[in-house]
């Protein structure tokens, strides 16, 4: 996927790094820091001063919202903006020693549907700043079909989606010259943006919305921001990253990290030697494990085939049945199939299905483009032999369906391998429907 | 509008991507194109000038650029570009085709360009009404013209999917690696297709669904169109209010893929960057719902999508709209092919009579046939038939340049040689192993330099500087007797012969103004018979129309050398008779005239 969320922190951080260049009318103090616990941040105190001087707040930095409203926001200790480093430190300890539950939406102030739990580890720590609420403001972009669009808003704050109606909302084809955004924004100001604001608003918004553009956010929110004269506050931030182009934003960036959303589960080791196998790979190698104790387990050449098995299996089998989702694709070498098909292979033999029944191993695949399938399956051929033991005991039937150039060589030797090995397998070619062969698995 | 691609369509191939290309080459024989849907490949690294592929069971040459704007230049009937450029470059080469200009549909093979590199891309090609496939595409195809790329996989498949002759479907999907498959499925349930594209599976792609369906609508070869989409996204609701509207009439069967997404709230990616569904209608199951009610033939799962077709298809042949195809005759591809060890551009041997560039030597080769050596010269090292007055100026330099006499250096060792006894052959290298920078080097020389000197826009003043600066006497100025008042009677016949038949002589004339200052200098320092032919050989490419390019690669090459060293092999080898005539002996230089100063060998020990 080619947009991927990034920390308030790194967000806050590559907007100080080019602050100059955008919001060259405006100043930021740059004030913020991210810790894991609160001896991380008593060690900070010790250069970073204003950890000592100013009053803080602190709030977790994993990718969710509604932070205050699951009462992950530290502003008060008996009063708002009376909370001293001693007290953010141990709030940060307290929060990041036990699991915490965290709601993703909210009616009002009333969760809505199921709470996640997962451990606390990142938080960001920045002084209070005191400061009215008609000095809130809000402003966003992000691209909704072909054009980019630019949300602005004198409604900042927690409640800005109930007060939704009062954001402006300005689309900007990606072909809009500078002028022609400046010239859009400025005409476009909300209205009840404070007059003596309008002005610093509007510059704020268009360094903003080139910042957006310039420095490839996907998705950039700001909400709220705090305007004072020319001080700049950034209350709040979410943003997320074309990561395509970070080839080209390796500068403006810096080293940049993509961590995954709070609640989700962390990945096996399985998973990450693939991702660590792709990243170094000319061809794709892609694993996600949906549910390890299920019996049909897939190992499909193609990104649209892979889709369209998982499809069929639900659809035929039920979603309890599928293990896991993949693909292989891009004339992967023998050594690497080998590679992803034993990872598979080790997942699926890892214990016996619960009631008994054996396990089904989908080799499937679309008609091939380029890539070689005798060559891909050798490499399969060779994991084969490793488990061949494992698999006999598990009770696994393979069921394989592929075309492409060298297929038939390569569907010859898999059988002729499974047949050596005493493992239960058919083959088909391209002349059998594409997920027939999951009809066959099933028995429908 | 007509199909994307005719059996006349040519492509600009970025990046040599051999395999491919081999692929499309293959295709193209087996269809029975008359030329390769290859017309150039744009290898920026790449050394060589052209690259052999086979053709069938031949070879044949594509030329290789290291630029999109030279090949476009060379080859202006090729109007797509195929462009197989990594995500990094991707986008520069196809802004550079689009700035370029001339090219109908550009496709972009590479997965992950940045969305708003990408956005602006297809933004650019969309104001200049430019087709692009892609990014992240396989291609697309017109079955029995133009195949891009890997499209369609082994030829044994392409035959199996009927994909090398048009049948009556127009296919569209967002995933290539699916593609194949729908045009077997298309062609185990119906005829084959008429026209298909893989539109490409990053978020933000050129031409999308409606885009492809629009066209199929007024393509008269299809009857009837299959779209595959994918979870995510709203392409396939402009689909819906084209039909609405009427614009869309022929019969549609749609599938969306990944409906298990439903079954995954978040986290789990299924199937390509453009695959996320971002609400409720993107979902796949909403989308085959919605194309369900608007009429279009929608499957209850993609397992039972071959019967639909057989049912789609079967209807329309019943009604007449789809008639019976008639398999074309076609062509095979041998499975084992040997490439060719040396290429031969200039003659064969082959046929019934040997021929020089095409012409079969007897039509060139006796007096009624009104061909001279010049002709001769004009085909065999230029490829070309030069007009009259260039194969006579051929002739008059050979015939100029034939001798010099014993005493130059050339033909004094040809003499030497010849007396020890060796055969004519031998006699005659020895000769021409003098000829070099400072033996005949001039005429290079002449026509390097002074065309700088014009090229550049020097004064004659500025040149002579140019050349002081460079160290080196200016090539083809000076002779060892001659001046402007005593003219060397060769040069004079040069530019006679030039001014009265050659179209224009702009640098003959150019340097005629050197040769006015530095005779101003020196009174032999006159244009002599070398830089003449030099420069009036410029002059004569110019007038015959090759680009700066080839003539500075001619220069380069030695060309010029070339007529000195045909030239001169005359005189040489009448020097060696004459010693073989004369019987003259073997030679040993005298003592009286070389300065012996032979000192101790020093002790380094």
């Amino acid at each position: 996927m080619a947009q991927k969320a990034i920390r308030e922190y790194d967000a806050k951080s590559i907007l100080a790094k080019h602050w100059d260049q955008y919001f060259p009318d405006f100043t930021y103090a740059y004030e913020t820091i991210m810790v894991k616990n609160g001896t991380e941040l008593k060690e900070a105190a010790k250069t970073k001063a204003w950890l000592n001087e100013k009053a803080l707040v602190a709030k977790p930095d994993m990718l969710f919202g509604k932070r205050g409203k699951n009462g992950l926001v530290l502003f008060r200790d008996s009063k708002p903006g009376d909370v001293s480093l001693v007290k953010a430190a141990s709030w940060i300890d307290e929060k990041s020693s036990s699991k915490q539950s965290v709601y993703f939406s909210f009616h009002g102030d009333t969760p809505n549907g199921s709470a996640k739990t997962d451990m606390l580890t990142e938080f960001i720590v920045e002084p209070f700043t005191p400061h009215a609420q008609a000095e809130e403001y809000y402003i966003s972009a992000t691209c909704v079909g072909d054009e980019d669009v630019l949300y602005m808003s004198a409604e900042g704050g927690m409640e800005v989606e109930e007060n939704w109606d009062k954001v402006l909302e300005v689309s900007f084809p990606i072909t809009a010259t500078e002028e022609e955004i400046a010239q859009k924004i400025r005409a476009n100001i909300p209205a009840d943006v404070a007059q003596k604001d309008k002005e610093g608003f509007a510059n704020f918004a268009i360094g903003f919305f080139k910042a957006y553009r310039e420095l490839n956010f996907a998705y950039l929110e700001i909400n709220p921001f705090v305007m004072q004269g020319n001080k700049i506050e950034l209350l709040d931030m979410v943003a997320k990253l074309d990561d395509t182009a970070a080839f080209m934003m390796t500068e403006q960036w810096g080293d940049i990290e993509f961590p995954t959303s709070f609640g989700m589960e962390e990945k096996s080791p399985e998973v990450l030697a693939i991702e660590e196998a792709d990243a170094k790979s000319g061809a794709s190698l892609k694993l996600t494990i949906l549910k390890p104790e299920a019996r049909i387990w897939t190992m499909v050449a193609g990104g649209g085939a892979s889709v369209v098995y998982a499809d069929t299996i639900a659809d035929l089998a039920g979603i309890d049945d599928l293990a896991n989702y993949g693909e292989y694709s891009g004339n992967p070498t023998t050594g690497e199939t080998q590679f992803y098909a034993e990872t598979i292979i080790d997942l699926m033999t890892r214990q016996k299905d619960p009631q008994g029944r054996g396990k089904v191993l989908i080799i499937g695949g679309a008609i091939a483009n380029f890539t070689d399938v005798a060559k891909t399956f050798t490499g399969i051929i060779f994991a084969l032999e490793k488990y061949a033991a494992k698999m006999r005991d598990i009770g696994v039937k393979i069921y394989v369906r592929r075309g492409g150039p060298n297929y038939e060589k390569g569907l010859k030797d898999i059988k002729e391998a499974a047949d050596r090995l005493g493992i239960w397998i058919d083959v088909y070619g391209p002349e059998t429907h594409l997920t027939d062969i999951v009809r066959m698995a099933v028995g429908k | 509008m007509a199909a994307l691609f005719t059996k006349e369509t040519q492509a600009i191939f970025w990046n040599n991507n051999a395999g491919a290309i081999q692929r499309m080459l293959d295709y193209d024989y087996v269809i029975g194109r008359k030329t390769p849907s290859i017309a150039a490949i744009v290898a920026p690294t790449g050394e060589s000038k052209f690259q052999k592929f086979f053709w069938g069971p031949d070879e044949i040459m594509i030329n290789l650029y290291k630029n999109t704007s030279q090949a476009k230049k060379d080859h202006p009937n090729a109007d797509v570009l195929l462009n197989f450029g990594s995500f990094r470059t991707a986008y520069d080469v196809t802004m550079e085709a689009l700035n370029l200009g001339g090219f109908k549909t550009i496709m972009v093979t590479a997965e992950g360009i940045p969305e708003r590199l990408s956005r602006k891309m297809i933004a650019e090609a969309k104001a200049k009404n430019v087709t692009v496939i892609g990014p992240a595409t396989v291609g697309g195809i017109v079955p029995g013209a133009f195949k891009i790329a890997n499209l369609g996989g082994t030829i044994e498949n392409i035959i199996n999917s009927k994909l090398h002759r048009a049948g009556s479907c127009g296919l569209v999907t967002r995933s290539g690696g699916l593609f194949n498959e729908l045009a077997n499925i298309i062609a185990l349930n119906a005829d084959g297709i008429a026209e298909g594209v893989a539109i490409g599976g990053d978020r933000f792609v050129g031409s999308v669904f409606i885009d492809n369906l629009l066209r199929m609508q007024e393509n008269p070869e299809v009857k009837y169109m299959l779209l595959l989409g994918e979870v995510g996204g709203a392409e396939e609701y402009k689909v819906i209010e084209a039909i609405k509207s009427g614009k869309l009439t022929k019969p549609i069967i749609a599938w969306c893929i990944g409906t298990i997404a439903k079954y995954y709230s978040s986290g789990v990616q299924f199937g390509h960057a453009g695959a996320s569904a971002n609400a409720e209608r993107e979902t796949a199951e909403a989308k085959n719902i919605a194309m369900a009610e608007a009429g279009i033939h929608v499957p209850s799962s993609f397992n039972d999508l071959p019967r639909l077709i057989a049912q789609v298809y079967g209807e329309l042949k019943a009604k007449g709209v789809i008639k019976d195809i008639v398999e074309p005759e076609l062509k095979t591809v041998p499975k084992i092919r040997r490439k060719k060890e040396f290429i031969c551009t200039i003659s064969d041997d082959r046929g019934d009579e040997a021929t020089y560039a095409g012409f079969p030597i007897s039509s060139v080769a006796t007096p009624d046939t009104g061909k001279g050596i010049g002709d001769v010269i004009s085909l065999l090292w230029f490829k070309k038939q030069y007009p009259k007055w260039a194969t006579d100026f051929i002739e008059t330099v050979i015939k100029t340049v034939a001798d010099h006499g014993p005493a130059v250096s050339g033909a004094h060792n040809a003499k030497v040689t010849a007396r020890a006894g060796k055969s004519v052959v031998e006699s005659l290298v020895t000769g021409l192993l003098t000829i070099g920078p400072r033996f005949g080097g001039a005429i290079d020389g002449a026509a390097e330099h002074f065309k700088y000197a014009y090229d550049n826009n020097l004064t004659p003043a500025e040149f002579l500087n140019h050349m002081k600066k460079l160290g080196i006497p200016i090539p083809g100025i000076g002779h060892r007797i001659k001046s402007l008042r005593n003219p060397d009677l060769r040069v004079v016949g040069l530019k006679k012969f030039a001014a009265e038949y050659f179209p224009s002589t702009p640098l003959l004339d150019y340097a005629l103004t050197v040769e006015q200052l530095t005779t101003s200098k020196k009174d032999n320092l006159i244009l002599n018979v070398d830089g003449t032919i030099g420069i009036l050989m410029v002059d004569m490419w110019r007038a015959l129309g090759y680009s700066e390019d080839e003539i500075n690669e001619f220069i380069s090459s030695g060309t010029l050398n070339a007529f000195f060293i045909a030239g001169r092999t005359i005189g040489f080898i009448g020097h060696v008779l004459d010693e073989k005539r004369l019987a003259m002996p073997m030679y040993r230089h005298p003592f009286e005239d070389i300065l012996y100063q032979v000192d101790m060998a020093e002790d380094i020990r």
